[in-house]
């Protein structure tokens, strides 16, 4: 492998920073924090860019530094609320994840899983990533910050603890919460679409 | 013998560590529809979840 010049030309900088954008603002939830993401980790690329061999390279190594960036921001954001402390929210989600099983453990008749027919030709589609928007934004909010940790920004559940600095048994627990909110409420906007608001 | 609880629990764990009480929850599958078909959704959800996520976005294509 020969290194060349990575090409850091005008339209590879316009379509990379479009991405970042998209994807540090699916993340913060926050389109200020976001651009600041952005543009610090774009600084840093082109302080760089003389190391990388093409683009693909540059363009892993640019999301990681925006990666960074992005979880330093949401452990602020998370450090000024207690963790371990269940919120209204949380503890509201609890009862009705308790609720959908029977006294030995068994789901109720009601609330067992349904068939989901093939979400495999759906899985590409624009409505489904706005129904998991709209779900995820229905979750307590460091339920889904815990779960976007692991399932979009990709960390190990061991980097969720030591980054917020809480038990495994609590990042756990919380991601299976948020797997549980998250299925019952792709379900019922499965089963009735046209309550979808948008 | 796990009830389905707790095969909730476990199967939603798999996707975040190794299991140590995985053939207990082969077990439960076998014969157990509603957790069978919940496994499914939990799988479906990560594919749709790496859509927008860090692999996804950082790939040049």
């Amino acid at each position: 492998m020969t290194p060349s010049p990575a090409p850091l030309d005008d339209r590879f900088i316009a379509d990379i920073r479009r991405d970042m954008l998209r994807f540090a603002q699916l993340q913060l939830r926050d389109a200020s924090l976001a651009e600041d993401a952005v543009q610090e980790a774009l600084a840093a690329a082109f302080a760089g860019q003389q190391q990388f061999a093409g683009r693909a390279a540059l363009k892993t190594w640019v999301f990681s530094i925006l990666r960074n960036k992005v979880v330093d921001l949401i452990r602020q954001q998370v450090r000024t609320i207690n963790l371990s402390a269940l919120s209204d929210d949380d503890r509201s989600l609890d009862e009705t994840i308790e609720a959908l099983f029977d006294e030995g453990g068994h789901w109720q008749a009601e609330s067992r899983p349904n068939q989901w027919g093939d979400p495999q030709s759906a899985l590409h589609t624009q409505h489904f990533l706005q129904v998991l928007d709209i779900c995820l934004n229905r979750l307590p909010e460091n339920t889904a910050r815990i779960f976007m940790m692991r399932e979009m920004l990709e960390l190990e559940s061991e980097e969720i603890c030591r980054t917020l600095a809480i038990s495994s048994n609590l990042v756990h627990v919380t991601l299976h919460r948020a797997r549980q909110g998250l299925r019952r409420c792709l379900e019922s906007q499965w089963l009735s679409p046209g309550e979808v608001p948008c | 013998m796990l009830s389905c609880k707790q095969a909730a629990r476990l199967m939603s764990d798999a996707h975040d560590r190794p299991l140590s009480l995985k053939e207990r929850l082969q077990l439960h599958l076998l014969y157990c529809l509603g957790c069978r078909r919940y496994q499914r959704q939990l799988r479906f959800l990560g594919q749709l979840c790496r859509q927008i996520g860090f692999s996804h976005f950082s790939r040049d294509d």
